[in-house]
């Protein structure tokens, strides 16, 4: 995996922590690492020297402050640049006076402009609309059907014919006006920007239908030839917006920097999942911290929000700040932890954490003897791991196909995790000392930071 | 004093207490999962999305309204065509200046060959040139070429096929969402058939819509046999079922297509290494998995590579889609640090368009 920027700094920005302004040579040396962190997460070339530039401007002679190291202090320049270069127009969808307003979907093959045509269709629903999908990829073998298999799923009816996509798209138009459906949306084939008879058949498909909306569907994994592929979409069919998807993917998704600066159009809808569902309004924020590899802890906040009862969790967090945390809460709460994938994964995405830890290993087979080491405890064992004298050690040893000693350093690691987990809390708790304290609290200091650097309304 | 700190400790100390970590790990990420979404909250209800949410200005014309905030409309042009003639004219320059590197460099960059792949074959570059060895640009540009030939040429890309087997022989086809997986197969099917292999196809691929129907498309158009399954089934069983019937009609070759997923979507990673264990265990042997990357693809290609060999020994890479402007320099990185060969190259959407990689018309056309 790449370094992230703030890792990159790191060695750059060793001794220049006691000056008080940044000078020329220092913002030299940084832009470099600013700039190979930008490369790497695949931002155009071109548009990765306008934003260094822009940054220099910024960062030289900018006064070293007192609360901010260098480093983090160039990070929040080109975090912020980022942010501002990623966002600064939304689209906001106005509705056709005339109904049905049309919504055509362009890009290269293999983007996801069927499985976004219809979670686009799906979103619309969901704004109380009624729409209706039209399959003019007749190119791809059964993507109409594809595009029916989906619709079926929504409950939003699939209009196609076989033949000429363009015929197709106009005779779908009248049977929206005929049935009075009020968004329609076209499902395109995909096609290379260079291949001239096919940009020709978009172009006729977008003149038979008229859209209010041409929306160019572009994969986060994209490269440099994002920028390429935007301009010709863009000559052939004036975009007015992009649809990023696969951003549940791992990539940096440089690309939809790249297309953004160079259309100037806004990211309309990001693609988030496999689920039809997954489809949301763009965050410029999240995509900022993503490109500068800082996007992990997102990702891992937005994991566990799928993973865990929120309920529960917060019920388990107020336990163990408050010594209550039984072996019970903390069996439920490692099995919904392992849903989120491994163990050491999870670590690794973990901001903050020493290098020495998220290189400890966690064999997986050690993770599955605790669990049952616990699963043979009995219920009052669980919750009062006291209980366990030698007679009982024995029993559960056996029954989890471990020692005697294996469970004694279970039960003592408990005991002394939470004697520190208590100590933990009061700690915390000491700016409110309410009895229950403020549901937050469970937030180490530095997460809490550098959440809410990273979150704060803006 | 910060729980991470105190956790550290912790580690660091002798008796290493797993289980604590895993506690802590715990404990931070209900904080998190807490602060979060009472921010989160805080945010849906905000008015500016409220607003947008149910933006219903019906009275407004059909005209589309995109709000503009011109400071960032500085637009780029031309960003790719006014490359394409610097590069040409830096070589015609009589010495090799800083220039003529920042080109070099940038031509490996638009390509995607990557930041660290690209340092890497110019460092031995540098050295000549600075002995002297090379004094002109285009020296310099041939000898660039040479270079990465050749390190493009220590591995076989021969596809595997074991005559010998007596059973069918597996490929594997794996890789991310819409990279071409089932398209490629299809190509496959027809040129094995071409050269007299009998050829299964089964359609692993059980999550897509109607991405059984597509692969029969091909079936029928290759003259290739289909093993299907239930959409939303097993794929372990549907190409465990596929080979069993290749084996009883002894077809040489079974083609498996298995559904695209992204590489840290861990549990689908775990249901592709369990499909490859699967499809092993027949009759029939996988002889070959092959990665199939879409020349698009940016530097997360390096990533999928190397999560999908963890899960399934990818043995080639196929490089689809090279036939539009993205030159797919990524699986060079690909090539050169995991010593996976791209085997085939995509360059169309008819049968004949799937040709055998060469590596000096690649790194050619990566300049152009």
């Amino acid at each position: 995996m790449f370094e992230t920027l703030s890792d990159r700094l790191g060695g750059v920005l060793k001794g220049l922590r006691n000056r008080g302004r940044l000078t020329q040579q220092d913002v030299t040396e940084v832009l470099a690492e600013v700039r190979t962190a930008l490369l790497e997460a695949d931002v155009n070339v071109t548009v990765v020297r306008d934003v260094v530039e822009r940054i220099r401007s910024q960062a030289v002679g900018a006064t070293v402050s007192t609360a901010l190291n260098p480093g983090q202090q160039i990070i929040k320049i080109v975090n912020d640049e980022l942010v501002s270069m990623l966002g600064g127009e939304t689209l906001k969808i106005m509705y056709a006076s005339q109904p049905p307003t049309v919504v055509l979907m362009a890009g290269l093959q293999g983007s996801g402009k069927t499985t976004s045509a219809a979670k686009l269709a799906s979103w619309f629903k969901s704004q109380g609309r009624q729409p209706m999908l039209v399959g003019a990829d007749l190119q791809r073998p059964a993507a109409v059907e594809q595009l029916r298999v989906l619709g079926a799923q929504l409950n939003i009816p699939v209009f196609s014919v076989p033949g000429d996509p363009v015929k197709t798209a106009r005779l779908g138009l009248a049977e929206a006006k005929s049935f009075g459906r009020d968004v329609l949306i076209v499902d395109t084939a995909g096609r290379l920007a260079i291949d001239e008879e096919m940009m020709q058949q978009v172009k006729d498909i977008s003149k038979a239908v008229n859209p209010n909306y041409t929306f160019l569907v572009v994969d986060a994994m994209t490269g440099q030839d994002a920028v390429a592929v935007a301009q010709a979409f863009d000559a052939t069919l004036s975009i007015d917006g992009v649809v990023l998807t696969k951003l549940d993917g791992d990539a940096r998704g440089g690309a939809a920097l790249s297309v953004k600066h160079v259309l100037g159009k806004p990211i309309a809808f990001a693609a988030t999942g496999e689920k039809l569902d997954a489809f949301e309004q763009f965050h410029p924020d999240r995509m900022a911290s993503r490109i500068l590899g800082m996007g992990d802890m997102l990702t891992l906040i937005e994991q566990a929000e799928k993973v865990f009862e929120k309920d529960k969790a917060e019920e388990a967090a107020a336990k163990m700040l408050e010594g209550e945390f039984t072996l019970a809460d903390f069996l439920e709460q490692l099995q919904q932890l392992k849903k989120m994938g491994s163990l050491q994964g999870i670590m690794g995405m973990m901001p903050g954490v020493p290098k020495e830890m998220k290189n400890a290993e966690i064999p997986d087979d050690q993770v599955r003897r605790t669990e049952a080491i616990i699963f043979s405890m009995t219920a009052q064992e669980r919750a009062n791991p006291e209980l366990i004298n030698g007679s009982r050690r024995v029993r559960i040893s056996k029954g989890s196909g471990t020692s005697v000693a294996d469970v004694n350093r279970l039960v003592k690691q408990f005991t002394e995790m939470k004697k520190m987990m208590k100590q933990m809390g009061q700690k915390s708790g000491r700016g409110g000392k309410s009895a229950k304290g403020p549901k937050g609290s469970a937030m180490p200091d530095e997460l809490a930071a550098a959440l809410s650097s990273r979150l704060g309304p803006r | 004093m910060s729980a991470i700190n105190i956790l550290a400790q912790f580690v660091a100390g002798d008796t290493a207490p797993k289980i604590m970590l895993v506690l802590a790990l715990l404990v931070s990420i209900f904080g998190i999962g807490v602060v979060v979404s009472s921010r989160r909250n805080r945010v849906t209800t905000s008015p500016q999305t409220r607003e947008l949410a149910s933006q219903t200005a019906s009275n407004l014309t059909s005209e589309s309204i995109v709000e503009r905030d011109v400071s960032v409309r500085a637009r780029l042009s031309k960003a790719s065509s006014a490359f394409a003639g610097a590069i040409a004219t830096a070589l015609t320059s009589s010495s090799i200046t800083q220039q003529t590197w920042d080109d070099l460099e940038e031509a490996l960059l638009r390509a995607d060959v990557g930041v660290a792949s690209t340092a890497r074959v110019l460092a031995p570059l540098r050295e000549l040139v600075k002995a002297k060895k090379i004094t002109q640009p285009s020296d310099l540009m041939s000898a660039l070429q040479n270079e990465m030939t050749a390190q493009l040429s220590q591995n076989s890309r021969e596809l595997n096929f074991d005559s010998s087997l007596g059973a069918p022989n597996i490929w594997l086809v794996v890789g991310v969402n819409g990279a071409g997986k089932t398209t490629t197969i299809g190509k496959l099917s027809a040129q094995q058939s071409a050269l007299g292999r009998s050829v299964l196809l089964a359609a692993g691929d059980t999550f897509r819509a109607a991405a059984g129907e597509q692969l029969e498309t091909w079936a029928s158009r290759s003259g290739a046999e289909i093993v299907r399954g239930a959409e939303g089934g097993d794929p372990s069983s549907v190409i465990f079922d596929g080979v069993a019937r290749a084996t009883s009609r002894k077809i040489d070759l079974v083609l498996a297509d298995t559904a695209g997923r992204l590489q840290n979507n861990t549990n689908l990673m775990e249901e592709l290494a369990k499909v490859r264990r699967v499809a092993d265990k027949g009759s029939g042997k996988v002889t070959e998995v092959l990665l199939v990357i879409d020349a698009t693809t940016g530097q997360n290609g390096l990533t999928q590579a190397k999560q999908f060999s963890l899960a399934t020994q990818v043995t080639g890479v196929v490089l689809t889609k090279l036939d539009g402007s993205a030159k797919g320099g990524i699986v060079f990185a690909i090539e050169t640090e995991l010593q996976i060969p791209i085997k085939l190259v995509g360059l169309g959407e008819t049968i004949d368009d799937l040709v055998a990689f060469d590596a000096q018309e690649f790194v050619s056309a990566l300049f152009e």
